[in-house]
């Protein structure tokens, strides 16, 4: 018998009302992330009150961020930015005596036309340290779109190579001559132009990354963010690069056309099947056959198996904030899930092709039909349609995981994926054990009964 | 931050009545109040606020028909009483006139539609609270002024209001049901609590109880001003927190009552045999601060920082009820910095008004207190000090929503208030045993690093002498024989030294 299939994917868009968090929320990782960075949010007591509730006790850590809070004053323009900006900025270097001074735009900022971007420069001048200007605003953009914005303004720090293309071969062949170390190097790595990665992750997933394409004989030679802000990566013309992540569209574009890199579109490396088509777009650009690839694959999924059985036909609804959701969809339908809807903030089809087309194949695999897309959803029609469909698991934020559970549709919360480990072959099963959970909850309180717990509406 | 932006107050109290929607007009990622909501009090059911978003299009072309749109799509789904349109930050320099969006949609929705009158840059959450719940209040009871339809009598049975029990609020929930428990004990009906669980159609009946009680100043006190203007309804705003301000509490209740008892009936009230019982023998608090237990904490230095209900009340709590001395009180409440003030005039050394916890911080690291009674942030900082802290006031964290039944106000309440004090300070016997026994840990003090000077010396007597303190006094002994040191000119320092700074501390 056949299935038949629906091979279009089609992108819906609906009204935009959906929950995320504001993309101010990149400070907390990126700061952990870039160890010599300092953040300044320039906004008001919004943005701050939810720094302080979303990021829970880090504020008390001493962190590397704070909140430079406008006042009535600010707004009205009765006081000079300028100054208010460099004072506080002076402070910070006396303080902390950081690297680069990351300033974030606000929705306040955007409103007033704040000339960030105008005075950034002249205060780096005065006071001699870099100061990178993002606008991570809750007008223009959702949650993790935030790191887009720091890494695309971060991207124009990169140096430029050292050599050109060219030039950087004789050297190697210098090397060759005289240095039987760099040879023992060059054995070990294919002679390729170089390989730039873009995305914040924790050091150890981006070393098992580096790893992962050291067996195939790929050298990294650098990641955009680096662990310090003085290790930025060299970029420029003959330079590829490569995204780990979804929503750094802007920062490819902004690599593309600024720097004149070569971007490799590929899926993004999470989950075992992710990470293998990853690799293997990445190898063919510098002409190398990937090696034992599809064992590893396999291997990995034989590792998962009880996780598999639990989730085995069971389906998923997406209500999407993150932007994750098309690569975390991907793989739930790999291992067996029915994906009923993935929304998503935003869907930038061009940065995401390679992906969306490994989530077509996928379904084709599996003999699914390709589940609905929602760009810009509306949670209110969402929920109704979760009430309709009674998915397995609804992965959703927490302003809706509560009330869905006490309706007694199992949720998990979205941000998880977003702080979770979940890149490479290795953490495959850190993105089920996520998944997992509350249908392992369920498992273990299903003798109770009583899954509804609200008054009948 | 310790009070949170302007929004928060409205939505707080919107989210706290029934059928109630509010709608932000808000940016992208500003709905994190329904995560707070959801999250901190495991609330079961949708929060009732939603975002109408401002984005890019909206700040070149005007929200135009976005606000009304999303106002009547409210009315035509969920059918509320009322939809508050509640302005945030972006919307206060955006400017745009969302009063005349209101008054368009408000003409064809079914519900009730206003516009929260608060200003982000004027207001802070606990001050945009009290004024959205006094313009709902008003709102409601004018037009029902206009339409007549008015029942102006009072309740037969003496009865009263309680109003400022919301959600979020600091042990809210606990406090109110243990007031309905007090108020039923003096045998005095509840005419409505709001916002809590109230609806907005029944606001009308507000002025049928003979008067209202405020358990919290910070929030119902103008709704409260507001009713006695217009209605001349008497109210109680005293918190009825610790033994003493029960006891008061419950004496202007009786002479509230007195007063609107018809003079002809014999039926006045007399409450002073049951705040007798209650004080004596169902709160346990009055006999614990009697019992030789309670011994141990006389004089014993605390600084409380809260909001000014809680950190008002616990102030004379310790100091008044259980001998504790206050080294410093202090609230984030600016606004209302007179009040607090006159009202532990006399019971704590200092008072420190501010809504910066760096200063507060600074306080309590040069106070060296035994135990802090303060918020979240208190809390915090006692870690990092390590010095215990109880928590008696908001900014709340989830702990603070405990599923047990926890009240800080009435007689239970003073019970829980005493076991959080007591349990704050290392316990009476512990203490004397580690005074004996030189404290747990039997590390010897190999390094000073925490002594900035390398000119004094210990000699290894009185640094052994040194380790026998108990680690939680030994930091201060150390700092205070070391400035002592350092006024007499002393470079080494012997156990002769320790003591005489020691006795030139006392004196």
């Amino acid at each position: 018998m056949s299935v038949k299939i629906d091979e279009t994917l089609i992108v819906e868009c609906e009204t935009g009302n959906y929950h995320t968090f504001c993309p101010i929320s990149c400070v907390s990782w990126l700061y952990q992330k870039i160890e010599d960075s300092f953040f300044l949010v320039v906004g008001t007591k919004t943005c701050g009150y939810f720094l302080q509730n979303a990021l829970g006790v880090m504020i008390f850590a001493e962190p590397r961020y704070a909140m430079a809070e406008l006042e009535e004053g600010d707004i009205s323009a009765q006081l000079n930015d300028y100054e208010g900006l460099k004072k506080l900025c002076i402070r910070i270097r006396k303080d902390r005596d950081p690297s680069v001074i990351i300033w974030i735009g606000t929705c306040t900022t955007e409103i007033i036309k704040m000339d960030l971007e105008g005075m950034a420069p002249k205060l780096e001048w005065e006071i001699g340290i870099p100061i990178l200007v993002a606008r991570a605003n809750g007008l223009d953009y959702a949650f993790t779109q935030g790191e887009d914005t720091v890494l695309a303004a971060m991207a124009h720090r990169c140096p430029e190579p050292e050599f050109s293309v060219r030039e950087r071969k004789q050297t190697i062949q210098h090397f060759l001559t005289f240095h039987s170390r760099k040879k023992e190097e060059l054995v070990e790595y294919a002679n390729h132009p170089s390989l730039v990665l873009f995305g914040s992750l924790p050091s150890n997933v981006a070393s098992q990354l580096n790893l992962e394409l050291k067996r195939q004989s790929i050298k990294v030679s650098g990641w955009l963010p680096a662990q310090r802000y003085t290790d930025l990566p060299s970029l420029g013309d003959g330079v590829y690069v490569c995204g780990v992540h979804p929503f750094l569209s802007r920062t490819a574009t902004t690599l593309i056309r600024r720097e004149k890199c070569q971007l490799v579109a590929a899926p993004f490396p999470i989950g075992p099947d992710g990470t293998r088509a990853w690799i293997e777009k990445i190898c063919p650009v510098f002409g190398v056959e990937p090696q034992g690839l599809e064992e590893r694959e396999e291997r990995v999924w034989e590792n998962l198996k009880d996780y598999l059985d639990l989730v085995h036909g069971k389906s998923v609804f997406f209500m999407g904030d993150n932007l994750l959701e098309i690569s975390l969809a991907r793989f739930l339908i790999r291992c067996g899930m029915i994906v009923h809807e993935i929304g998503i903030p935003y869907m930038d089809r061009r940065y995401q092709t390679a992906e969306l087309s490994l989530l077509q194949d996928t379904c084709i695999k599996m003999c699914v039909p390709i589940p609905r897309i929602v760009e810009k959803p509306d949670n209110s029609n969402q929920i109704r349609r979760i009430r309709e469909l009674q998915p397995d698991l609804a992965i959703t934020g927490m302003a809706h995981a509560n009330p869905l559970e006490a309706r007694g549709i199992s949720t998990k919360w979205s941000v998880e994926f977003t702080f979770a480990q979940i890149h490479g072959f290795a953490n495959a099963r850190d993105v089920l054990e996520l998944v997992t959970r509350p249908l392992r909850r369920q498992k273990n309180l299903e003798d109770l009964g009583r899954t509804t717990l609200v008054r009948k509406e | 931050m310790y009070a949170g932006p302007a929004h928060i107050g409205t939505l707080r109290v919107a989210s706290s009545f029934k059928n109630v929607h509010a709608i932000m007009h808000a940016p992208l990622g500003d709905d994190y109040f329904n995560v707070m909501r959801s999250m901190l009090e495991r609330e079961r059911d949708f929060t009732a606020a939603t975002a109408s978003i401002v984005d890019r299009h909206v700040l070149a072309r005007g929200s135009q028909e976005r606000v009304v749109d999303n106002i009547l799509r409210k009315d035509k789904e969920e059918h509320p009483d009322l939809i508050i349109l509640t302005p945030t930050c972006t919307s206060s320099i955006l400017q745009e006139d969302l009063q005349n969006f209101v008054n368009r949609a408000s003409i064809i929705s079914d519900s009730d539609v206003i516009f929260a009158d608060v200003d982000h840059y004027q207001v802070n959450e606990i001050q945009a609270a009290d004024r959205t719940l006094e313009q709902v209040v008003r709102y409601y009871l004018d037009r029902c002024h206009r339409q007549e339809k008015w029942d102006q009598f009072l309740t037969d049975a003496p009865s009263v209001n309680i109003i400022g029990i919301f959600t979020l609020g600091f042990h809210n929930q606990h406090d109110c049901r243990e007031l309905r428990r007090l108020l039923r004990d003096l045998d005095i009906e509840i005419n409505q609590i709001i916002p809590e669980g109230g609806s907005v159609e029944d606001l009308k009946s507000l002025p049928k109880a003979w008067f209202n009680l405020i358990p919290y100043r910070e929030v119902g006190l103008m709704t409260a001003v507001y009713l006695n203007k217009e209605y001349g309804m008497p109210y109680i705003s005293i918190a009825p927190m610790g033994a003493v301000d029960m006891a008061e509490w419950i004496r202007q209740i009786q002479k509230n009552v007195n007063t609107l008892t018809l003079s002809s009936s014999n039926k006045r009230v007399d409450y002073e045999p049951y705040i007798d019982g209650q004080t004596r023998f169902v709160s346990q608090a009055a006999w614990f601060s009697r019992s030789i237990d309670c011994q141990n904490l006389t004089g014993k230095e605390t600084v409380v920082f809260g909001d000014t209900t809680h950190a008002a009340s616990i102030t004379k709590i310790l100091v008044r009820e259980m001998g504790i001395r206050v080294s410093c009180a202090g609230t984030y409440c600016k606004h209302d910095a007179e009040w607090f003030k006159e009202q532990i005039q006399g019971f704590c050394d200092e008072i420190l008004i501010t809504d910066d916890h760096a200063e507060v911080g600074d306080m309590i690291a040069h106070m060296e207190p035994s135990a802090i009674f303060g918020t979240q942030m208190e809390r915090h900082i006692g870690k990092r000090l390590d010095i215990p802290c109880g928590v008696i006031s908001a900014p709340v964290h989830i702990q603070n929503f405990p599923l047990g039944y926890r009240p800080f106000l009435g007689y239970e309440g003073t019970n829980q208030i005493a076991d959080l004090i007591y349990n704050s300070f290392a316990l009476g016997m512990e203490d004397h045993l580690l005074d004996i026994f030189g404290g747990h840990d039997t590390k010897e003090i190999i390094s000073k690093s925490i002594s900035t000077d390398i000119d004094l010396i210990w000699n290894p007597e009185s640094r052994i002498e040194l380790s026998k303190i108990p680690r939680f006094a030994r930091e201060k002994v150390e700092r205070n024989t070391e400035k002592f040191a350092r006024q007499k000119g002393i470079e080494t320092i012997t156990v002769e030294v320790m003591y005489a700074a020691k006795e030139a501390s006392n004196t």
